[in-house]
């Protein structure tokens, strides 16, 4: 590991530069940026999709490779409580609070039957 | 303090922002920061740390990657990169919420310091409300509701972090569980573009193949080759569909709707 936690002052820096700068050069970068921006160019669209999917990796990385107690958890209740999810979400008109309720839902409707 | 309604004071505008954090996005916000407090503490990261990283970097989507980078041992060139590449999404985002909170007398200034507040909650938040704000108080109630949110899952964290490893299994499961689930249908209800839903699908196929092929650069490849290849796949059904419509006039980049 090329971090140790206990090293607290490498650790504030480490989160300022790798975090802090990594994250806020790109919301000054939208201010500026602010009307000027042409909504409809190619470019921007391709930016759009490249943040999009980068997101979703994390997502799906989350979900078929979770640390912690999931980490034991069957990949397919996981992808399951997804798909369950997605459909009550869908079906209620893309309603974040019904398909996030379903999910979880069905997570620990699983998680109890297989006795956790 | 009056606190009248209509045109009311600043401190009104304010109130009626920071009182986001307790509508329905804000406390599915609040939620994924207790799973997220119960992230960390599994990764071992102190809690000082936790808190400080909380507010500096505020966007969870930002955060999850940073600390998933040092935990698997990534040095800070590497940690940045992954990080800034998953926050470009930060700058259409504020590009797209500066027009609607920008009043004749707004200093970019503030702009810029409130900018900080921007992530996927309160960016969706603000957007869906600022039209019932008056335009000179919009920037006002942006600050009440980001400084609010921020400063409040910065305390929740705080109080959290010693509570989170007491969790039964199915609770602790369960709100680790909750980020990504949260993510998903926030993003996909509040893409204004096509291309997002296409990018958002595409990557959650890519992602996992990328994690077993390339596990230390996965989340940069699904990205670039994720996004690139949605963007590809989106251009072709508007192109494809622009040759249906069979208008002689094709303007490109258009954003319509599905």
């Amino acid at each position: 590991m090329s971090w140790n936690w206990a090293d607290n002052w490498w650790g504030f820096v480490f989160i300022a530069i790798a975090g802090w700068l990594a994250t806020d050069i790109w919301r000054w970068l939208g201010v500026l940026a602010g009307n000027r921006l042409d909504e409809s160019s190619e470019a921007l669209n391709w930016v759009r999709a490249v943040a999009t999917a980068l997101v979703a990796a994390v997502i799906a990385k989350l979900v078929v490779f979770p640390t912690g107690t999931l980490e034991q958890s069957p990949v397919w209740l996981r992808i399951g409580a997804i798909a369950v999810g997605a459909a009550a979400f869908f079906i209620s008109g893309s309603r974040p609070p019904v398909g996030i309720a379903t999910a979880i839902a069905t997570l620990a409707l699983g998680l109890w039957w297989l006795g956790f | 303090m009056t606190t009248q309604t209509s045109d009311g004071s600043a401190a009104y505008w304010f109130v009626r922002g920071a009182a986001g954090l307790f509508s329905l996005p804000g406390v599915i916000l609040m939620l994924s920061f207790v799973g997220f407090a119960a992230f960390c503490v599994e990764t071992g990261m102190p809690r000082d740390q936790v808190v400080f990283m909380v507010g500096i970097v505020w966007a969870l989507p930002a955060k999850m990657i940073l600390v998933s980078s040092i935990a698997s041992g990534a040095n800070i060139a590497a940690a940045f990169l992954a990080v800034t590449l998953s926050s470009i999404r930060m700058m259409p985002m504020v590009a797209a919420l500066v027009p609607e909170i920008r009043g004749q007398r707004t200093r970019t200034a503030s702009l810029l310091a409130l900018s900080h507040t921007v992530a996927i909650t309160a960016w969706v938040y603000a957007m869906q409300r600022v039209p019932e704000v008056p335009r000179d108080r919009r920037v006002v109630f942006c600050a009440g509701l980001g400084i609010t949110l921020v400063v409040a899952n910065m305390v929740l964290v705080g109080i959290v972090y010693n509570l989170v490893v007491t969790f039964p299994p199915i609770l602790a499961g369960c709100l680790f569980f909750l980020t990504p689930v949260y993510f998903l249908a926030s993003i996909w209800a509040s893409a204004r573009q096509r291309v997002i839903h296409v990018a958002l699908v595409v990557g959650l196929i890519v992602g996992p193949i990328a994690t077993i092929l390339a596990p230390e650069l996965d989340i940069l490849i699904a990205g670039l080759v994720g996004g690139t290849l949605a963007w590809a796949i989106e251009r072709a059904m508007r192109q494809r569909s622009m040759r249906a419509s069979a208008t002689p006039d094709a303007g490109k980049g258009g954003e319509g709707a599905p």
